[in-house]
């Protein structure tokens, strides 16, 4: 104890260096000049809080980690880890199709807040699956992966704005132009390092982003646009004469020939319903999205991905093309983030520059970190995590970036492997009799 | 070429040359940390606008003293600005990166990230997300040219911060160069584990270079925040996103090369904004940063990497 005394006090000093300037004097415009007032009694009391905190942690440091280590060894092992690999997967089927049956019956008695906010869950959902091929995966740090939902929720805004293109019209094609991004960007940068690309994508990112900001002419700059259509359902119609008609959710048809979905069903207009079919849609955007990817996972290409994340050098004596795998991972990461870009732009009925920074980008890859990188089940529970609790937690709005960034860092630190590490496949031969 | 051109573009030269100063001050930290434990200090940046925040609170403080002679307000501010940036450079290593070090490089380079932002939302809770305006403190210069034309000028501000620029970048590579510490610095950067096995507290080592990194960018802070006398939480991400560029450019892990790779930036940015558009000057410098990654990702004065198995 005593001789940790110095770098206690030593590391009490540090901590009221890290937080008297910042937190306890606090700088305001006053006319012209710059003017300084002390902080309210709470936040000193913070501050010596922390930094007799800090002193007692480091003063007692090796009387703590023998405490901790006997709590650690005193822990209930992690149950998950008991089981079979077989049978943990079963478990984790099980766990995936019991989370889609409450997806889907959900909405019977969830109120009309709370199903717009489970769409954006389920925006974030497709968008943490899409990162998660390119990052969980493959294992490319992509920080700019904002920039292909960007260019998706564009491409439909565009479509329509010049040329009246419908959602489902541009459905397709926002998902393809996002490829074509993802496949351009993708094809020179991923011969370099981890980190470098890492730092390209960033780059990449904010001139896609700086480009939708000073192309006023053609994307309306920072001003956005305004009054994208919501999707319309196709059905089918027997009178007057066979056809499929696009039904609308507003009380009266905005487009010629379509229908508006009240007026179809003979039900009366009730505004929620536009909610709900939202929620549906997006619901089955991300099943697909699930679905998808879950198939790939088990074919050649899925196992490539992850046999490079392991090992880079053995893949490539093995005859595997590097270029090739990271291409396809990185373009099929894209076009997920194409599909949610367009269906963002139609939830959302109007776009600007300011909803693909470079935050969000951070936010995406901490769904795919804290889920766990490549297990599915994590990202869905982690989206769901990352959106709903900042919205429990309004009183908390202010620190909920702080908390964000301290998240990441601690998740790195204590867990790398994510909140459901994904399982690895493997085989193991069975002993000889 | 007539001289009122000439002369905009000797004023465009010198604008990116004050630029690229100030590139180059943070630029030092990427590449030193970079060159020794091979990570990128995604958080850099956040610790140069703490700088810049620090410098103001300092100079404030002064004037609410009453206290205005520039040389006492000038030391004032770096003194304080270095102290306070470089307890953040010790303590994000301490805490952010130490407990990770060995493990896949991907994981800090996350952690990084994560640190970036909670400096960032540290600091607007402390101090708020608005701009701050300060008035400039140097004010006054050369001018050059005819009296009725084009007048080229090079303000006293400006060359403060070539001074002080040169100044700093003379002492750290005696530093490096002379003093036992950055013998030690060399010898980590070049095989970590064989310098632990010679007796070199590693440890120590790696967190010196994070103090002087954090110093290096809080003395960019204080001189750009004089000069452009605007502050806000977010100015570190951009900054040091293009810090970073020039540490590539000149070659990451080379001290010598961040400088020049900075000196590039800052001319070329400012060229870019005179000649063609101002808009679109980030999207040269990160299409800079491409390019050079992509055709010569050793850096203009790097060494390149040998990957071992």
């Amino acid at each position: 104890m005593r001789e940790n005394l110095p770098f206690a006090i030593f590391c009490a000093l540090v901590t009221g260096a890290l937080s008297v300037p910042l937190l306890g004097l606090k700088l305001v415009s006053e006319g012209t000049s710059l003017a300084i007032e002390g902080a309210d009694a709470e936040t000193w009391m913070l501050i010596s809080g922390g930094m007799l905190a800090v002193f007692l942690t480091q003063l007692f440091k090796s009387q703590l980690s023998n405490g901790l280590s006997g709590i650690k060894q005193s822990l209930p092992a992690n149950p998950v880890s008991g089981l079979s690999d077989q049978k943990r997967g079963q478990l984790e089927k099980g766990l995936l199709f019991l989370v889609i049956g409450l997806a889907i019956i959900w909405p019977f008695w969830a109120s009309r807040g709370s199903i717009d906010l489970a769409t954006l869950v389920l925006i974030y959902v497709m968008l943490g699956l899409g990162l998660n091929i390119v990052v969980g995966l493959a294992g490319l740090l992509d920080l700019g992966y904002v920039a292909f939902y960007a260019v998706g929720a564009y491409s439909y805004a565009l479509l329509y704005q010049y040329f009246g293109f419908s959602f489902w019209a541009a459905l397709p094609i926002a998902g393809l132009l996002a490829a074509l991004f993802g496949f351009l960007l993708g094809f020179p940068v991923l011969r370099l390092r981890g980190d470098y690309l890492a730092i390209v994508t960033l780059g990449f990112g904010e001139i896609i982003r700086i480009f939708l900001n000073n192309l006023t002419s053609l994307t309306g700059g920072p001003n956005g646009i305004g009054s994208i259509p919501k999707p319309t359902m196709p059905a089918v119609q027997f009178e007057p004469e066979f056809d499929i008609v696009q039904l609308e959710f507003s009380r009266r048809a905005k487009e010629e020939g379509n229908l508006p979905f009240h007026e179809f069903f003979g039900l009366d207009y009730d505004s929620a319903t536009k909610v709900v079919f939202l929620y549906v849609l997006a619901l089955i955007l991300c099943l697909i999205t699930v679905f998808v990817i879950r198939r790939l996972t088990r074919m050649p290409v899925g196992r490539a991905w992850e046999a490079l994340r392991e090992d880079e050098i053995a893949c490539r004596s093995l005859g595997l093309s590097r270029t090739g795998i990271k291409l396809s991972a990185f373009t099929l990461g894209a076009t997920f983030a194409g599909f949610a870009g367009c269906f963002f732009a139609a939830r959302q009925s109007f776009i600007s520059p300011e909803s693909f920074t470079f935050i969000e980008s951070a936010i995406i890859l901490a769904i795919v970190v804290l889920g766990g990188m490549g297990s599915q089940l994590g990202v869905i529970l982690a989206a769901t995590l990352m959106i709903i609790l900042p919205e429990l937690a309004r009183e908390f709005q202010e620190y909920r970036m702080l908390l964000f960034g301290l998240m990441m860092v601690l998740m790195m630190i204590w867990r790398p492997q994510g909140l459901l590490p994904m399982k690895r496949p493997r085989i193991e031969l069975k002993e000889a009799a | 070429m007539n001289l009122e051109s000439l002369l905009y573009f000797i004023q465009q030269l010198l604008n990116g040359l004050t630029l690229g100063s100030a590139y180059a001050l943070i630029a030092i930290g990427y590449t030193m940390v970079y060159g020794i434990i091979g990570m990128i200090n995604f958080a850099h940046g956040e610790i140069y606008m703490i700088g810049t925040y620090v410098a103001f609170l300092a100079i404030t403080a002064l004037a609410m003293l009453g206290i205005e002679y520039l040389p006492v307000v000038f030391l004032f501010a770096l003194m304080s600005s270095v102290l306070v940036s470089s307890a953040f450079g010790w303590s994000l290593e301490r805490v952010a990166y130490r407990p990770l070090r060995g493990s896949n490089r991907l994981i800090p380079l996350i952690s990084a990230i994560g640190m970036s932002i909670f400096l960032q939302n540290y600091v607007r809770l402390g101090q708020g997300s608005r701009d701050l305006a300060m008035p400039s403190l140097v004010t006054g210069g050369w001018t050059f040219g005819p009296e009725d034309g084009f007048q080229a000028s090079l303000s006293y501000m400006q060359l403060l911060i070539f001074v002080v620029t040169f100044v700093s970048m003379t002492a750290l590579t005696l530093f490096i160069a002379r003093s036992r510490m950055g013998k030690a610095c060399r010898a980590v950067s070049q095989d970590i584990g064989m310098a632990s096995l010679l007796g070199i507290n590693t440890n120590r080592v790696i967190s010196a270079t994070f103090v002087i990194g954090a110093a290096l960018a809080a003395v960019a802070g204080v001189l750009l925040g004089m000069q452009y006398g605007v502050a806000n939480p977010f100015i570190g991400f951009i900054a040091g996103l293009k810090a970073f560029t020039a540490a590539v450019l000149g070659g990451i892990g080379s001290i010598p090369g961040a400088m020049l790779g900075a000196m590039i930036l800052g001319i070329a940015e400012s060229m870019t904004a005179a000649y063609f558009t101002t808009e679109y000057k980030d999207v040269v410098a990160f299409g800079l940063l491409v390019l050079i990654l992509l055709f010569r990702p050793t850096g203009l004065l790097g060494k390149p990497e040998v990957e071992k198995i």
